[in-house]
């Protein structure tokens, strides 16, 4: 990286405070953050009433919870000069681990192999500092890590100054050690005791300016890659727990349904290689000394089942629900000359469900209880598992490990709360995993919604623009962190009240629209349907009925798409965004009839991003044929234009736009839960259509604009929402009808036989050896 | 219980296990293996793709009973040795390219791109990659196609 990448952008010089801990090597504690960010310290946790999300948005909301607490965050460097620090966040895959690394890297002049970062177990003095969400953690920990570590570097400096007798003004440091004339040097280390202090104190240091900064903004390669690629990355699935044994549920037809009665719960425990079964309150769970004889034993299982809380509902009787709850747009008082822009969009159900399924190993004990899962949540986890045992908070160990993707799923700890019951029930360790089947059908979804929308337009400019949201409940029973504020979500209307302030927070229209509302309305209860946020909540389908919109509107006033967003987007940051994305992407070339352009704008998380993508859309491409695959329109290219205001690493930001790309892809193209008699059809990957390289475009494109800010906007869910209205915006341009409901293809003939919910898993095939290849 | 032996990663191995267990249950569950990854059961999104006798295959869909004792299986903790190096080329460029993002597809990735590679002797045309089926949730197909190509070129 240049040396001055971000001249005039420089981070305020002044003093941020952090405290030395009494440790035996040294030990640094972050600050608290309200010190260095707000110098009158406020000291509201979550504000009473938030302002519109342009001015005040989520990011605030999530950065200001943590606040209190972000103090007990520690770095320490230890006598082998490694230096560690405990992530109070879950890595899933968004690389948070790699750019916390970076941080501490950066500042501390430490080489990046040398900084150790794991996950924290839950820690409930925290509070509200240990959730994963809203594409917040680097943006919320970004300067109390840098505090902590030029505190450590201040100290390492003090201790070889002291043991030279050097001014420390004479002392460098760089790649681990601490330097100074004629060659001397000391590691880090070798100094750690000397720098250690007795009791704790506070210190004020001063950060590196972004001009000397060498790391962030770099492009560094994932700090667990070796692992990846060698098989050697631990998932909750690949512990090893000493008696955890095998263990699954056998569920019901229709979503929570309950169990009546076993007709052979003894044979089934007859059953070779089966050590348990027992009724629980999700099902009949089953442990087995391996999965595959867990999956025989499910399938034996006779159970009357009770049914659940939605088996009426399909499709079309939530859709008939969602249209009379759509709060009414207001007629707006314009001239009679004005010209009425709307439309209508349905957003069907869609599946957050990771590669690696649900799976938590739970030990539980008379008095006590241990826990290993891929966690976002870890302290309401810890708090509802003790509850459900009658135990005391501080008799549960819960232990944060990495996932196999998150997506919003492990925002929930669903697999938790059964893997304790079955395990207290039991009385052994076990090793609980959903099916893949399972997993798509009483897994956690994103909820159906419809987006209603009504502009007005008069000589060329935007009156009005109203937006209606209205969506199955969206399950906010996480809280913030921690149980008062999960509690909160649960109390009657709670649910519906942090819908909206969500809602309010996050969602925004990126023109100038004149007169614009935004409102939503939910149906059912918040846990009716089996819900939570998918890369996003509101942001994708709002996106994409507000692009789609936004092309209509262009039309109206007989201006080109890019033209239109030139003219009326409202800030500057979207604006050079724009530019910048009309030229990588080459707007406006030729194209053959039946392929077109199509381009879209989102701003959320302190970060502003554009996608423009080319679709195919021509019968030669859309019926391709392959087996066991659903093809349709290809996108074959996709330019993401990202500023997330201050990057920190360049080679996971652009994975994170290509892999949000592909999400966005899927959510217009291919990708939908049916919904049949309380039960979703999808049971497998061939049946719920994620993006396969079939579906892949041969060209994608990130590019990351120059840093526009001095603190890191969000990114882990930035893509997912641009790139579905780009797709949408680029189908009705190719096909020139304005698509209505998402995926395109949800209400085209199914192309897959659903597989049987009784049993409700299905056997695995015997004939692989006749597929090698 | 009936005894099983097969050749895992270069060693002779027994187990006792029932034999209609699938093979991944008796990697995963029974010896520890744990670089095959279940995603699904079905021989569908190939999480857990191994080499028999150097071809890919999907131990998910296959009982114990049906390998020989002389049939080698490779994992992707033996997929370096099968080239006598501490990373076969397909690794060396899936950390170039930096591929993964969760992990939890990629050894079944990079078990499918070496025997994909094989078949075809060289690089991966586009309808090459159609034949993958493998999915990766993350989205980090096109770090896959480019790091697929660059280990061609070096196999």
């Amino acid at each position: 990286m240049p040396a001055a990448r971000r001249t005039g952008q420089e981070v305020s010089r002044r003093g941020f405070l952090g405290w030395v801990v009494a440790a035996p090597t040294l030990l640094v504690a972050a600050p608290l953050a309200a010190a260095a960010v707000k110098p009158d310290g406020a000291g509201a946790a979550i504000p009473g009433v938030p302002e519109p999300g342009d001015l005040y948005d989520l990011s605030d909301l999530l950065t200001d919870a943590t606040l209190p607490t972000a103090m007990l965050v520690t770095v320490g460097v230890n006598q082998h000069g490694t230096v560690s620090y405990a992530l109070p966040r879950a890595e899933v895959g968004q690389g948070l681990t790699t750019a916390v690394a970076m941080i501490i890297a950066d500042e501390l002049d430490v080489p990046i192999e040398q900084v150790d970062v794991t996950l924290s177990d839950a820690r409930p003095e925290l509070v509200w500092n240990q959730i994963t969400g809203g594409s917040n953690s680097v943006h919320s920990l970004y300067t109390p890590l840098r505090t902590a570590a030029a505190l450590a570097r201040d100290r390492l400096v003090a201790a070889a100054a002291a043991k030279w007798s050097i001014a420390p003004a004479k002392l460098t440091t760089r790649a681990g050690a601490v330097h100074g004339p004629r060659g001397r040097s000391a590691s880090y280390g070798s100094l750690s005791r000397d720098a250690a202090a007795p009791r704790t104190t506070a210190h004020r240091v001063t950060l590196k300016p972004a001009s000397a900064q060498r790391v962030i903004g770099g492009a560094q390669s994932r700090i667990d890659a070796l692992d990846a690629v060698t098989g050697r990355k631990r998932f909750a699935m690949d512990l090893h727990v000493p008696g955890a044994l095998p263990t699954m549920i056998c569920r019901a037809p229709v979503i929570n349904g309950k169990v009546q009665s076993v007709g052979n719960l003894a044979a089934v425990r007859a059953m070779p290689g089966v050590t348990d079964v027992g009724v629980v309150s999700s099902g009949v769970a089953v442990r087995a000394r391996t999965f595959g004889q867990c999956i025989d034993a499910v399938r034996a299982l006779k159970v009357n089942w009770k049914g659940g809380t939605v088996d009426g509902e399909s499709d079309a009787t939530v859709l008939a629900k969602l249209k009379k709850a759509e709060i009414p747009l207001l007629v707006p008082r314009v001239p009679l000359l004005a010209k009425t822009v709307e439309g209508s969009f349905t957003f069907y159900f869609r599946s957050n469900s990771p590669l690696e399924t649900n799976c938590a190993v739970a030990d539980v004990r008379a008095d006590s209880a241990e826990i290993w899962a891929g966690l976002k949540n870890p302290i309401v986890t810890q708090q509802t598992v003790a509850q459900n045992l009658g135990m005391r908070q501080n008799q549960v160990k819960v232990h944060v490990v990495q996932s196999g993707g998150s997506f919003g799923r492990h925002l929930f700890s669903d697999v938790v709360y059964e893997a304790a019951e079955v395990s207290q029930l039991f009385g052994k360790p076990v090793k609980l995993m959903w099916h893949r089947t399972d997993d798509f059908r009483h897994g956690r979804t994103h909820p159906m919604c419809t987006s209603r929308v009504r502009a007005t337009v008069l000589g060329g400019n935007v009156l009005t623009y109203e937006q209606r949201h209205t969506s199955v409940a969206t399950d906010w029973t996480h809280g913030f962190g921690e149980m008062l504020t999960a509690m909160a979500a649960k109390l009657p209307g709670g649910n519906l009240t942090y819908a909206e302030t969500i809602f309010a927070l996050s969602q925004v229209v990126n023109y100038n629209y004149g007169v614009t509302t935004q409102l939503i309305n939910e149906i059912f209860n918040y846990d009716d349907f089996h819900t939570g946020a998918m890369r996003n909540v509101y942001s994708p389908d709002v996106c994409t009925a507000q692009e789609l919109i936004t092309d209509k509107l262009a039309k109206a006033v007989g201006k080109d798409p890019y033209a239109f967003r030139q003219a009326f987007v409202k800030d500057a940051r979207m604006k050079a965004v724009l530019t910048k994305l009309g030229a990588a992407g080459n707007w406006g070339r030729a194209m053959p009839a039946g392929t077109a352009q199509g381009i879209g704008l989102h701003s959320e998380y302190k970060s502003r991003i554009g996608a423009l993508v080319e679709i195919d859309c021509r019968p030669v491409t859309v019926n391709r044929q392959l087996a066991d695959s659903y093809t349709g329109p290809r996108v074959t290219k996709v330019v993401i234009v990202v500023d997330v205001g201050l990057t920190i690493n360049r080679r996971g930001l652009a994975a994170q736009m290509q892999g949000g790309a592909m999400d966005g892809i899927a959510q217009t193209l291919t990708s939908s839960l049916h919904l049949q008699n309380g039960i979703f059809k999808e049971g497998s990957w061939d049946n719920y259509y994620y993006t396969r390289q079939w579906n892949v475009p041969p060209k994608v494109q990130v590019v990351i604009m120059p840093d526009t800010t001095a603190a890191p906007g969000g990114a882990g869910e930035l893509a997912a929402g641009v790139t579905q209205a780009a797709v949408a915006c680029a189908y009705a341009r190719a096909t020139g009808a304005m698509p209505t409901e998402f995926p395109i293809n949800h209400n085209q003939p199914l192309g897959f036989v659903p597989l049987p919910t009784v049993p409700p898993i299905p056997q695995s095939p015997t004939d692989g050896l006749a597929h090698t290849f | 219980m009936p005894t099983h032996t097969f050749v895992l990663n270069g060693e002779q191995v027994s187990v006792d296990a029932a034999d209609d267990v699938r093979l991944l249950w008796v990697l995963r569950d029974l010896l520890g293996v744990t670089g095959p990854k279940y995603g699904c059961g079905l021989e569908v999104c190939r999480a857990c793709t191994c080499h028999i006798n150097g071809k890919a295959f999907n131990p998910c869909s296959v009982r114990v009973k049906d390998i020989a004792p002389t049939d080698e299986i490779t994992t992707i903790e033996g997929l370096p040795a099968t080239v006598g190096r501490e990373l076969h080329p397909m690794q060396e460029a899936w950390l170039e390219v930096d591929v993964a993002q969760c992990g939890y597809c990629q050894p079944g990735q990079i078990m499918t791109a070496v025997a994909k590679v094989r078949q075809r002797g060289g690089p991966l045309t586009d309808a090459d990659f159609d034949e993958i089926r493998n999915i990766c949730r993350c989205g980090t197909y096109h770090r896959i196609r480019e790091a697929i190509n660059l280990a061609a070129a070096r196999m």
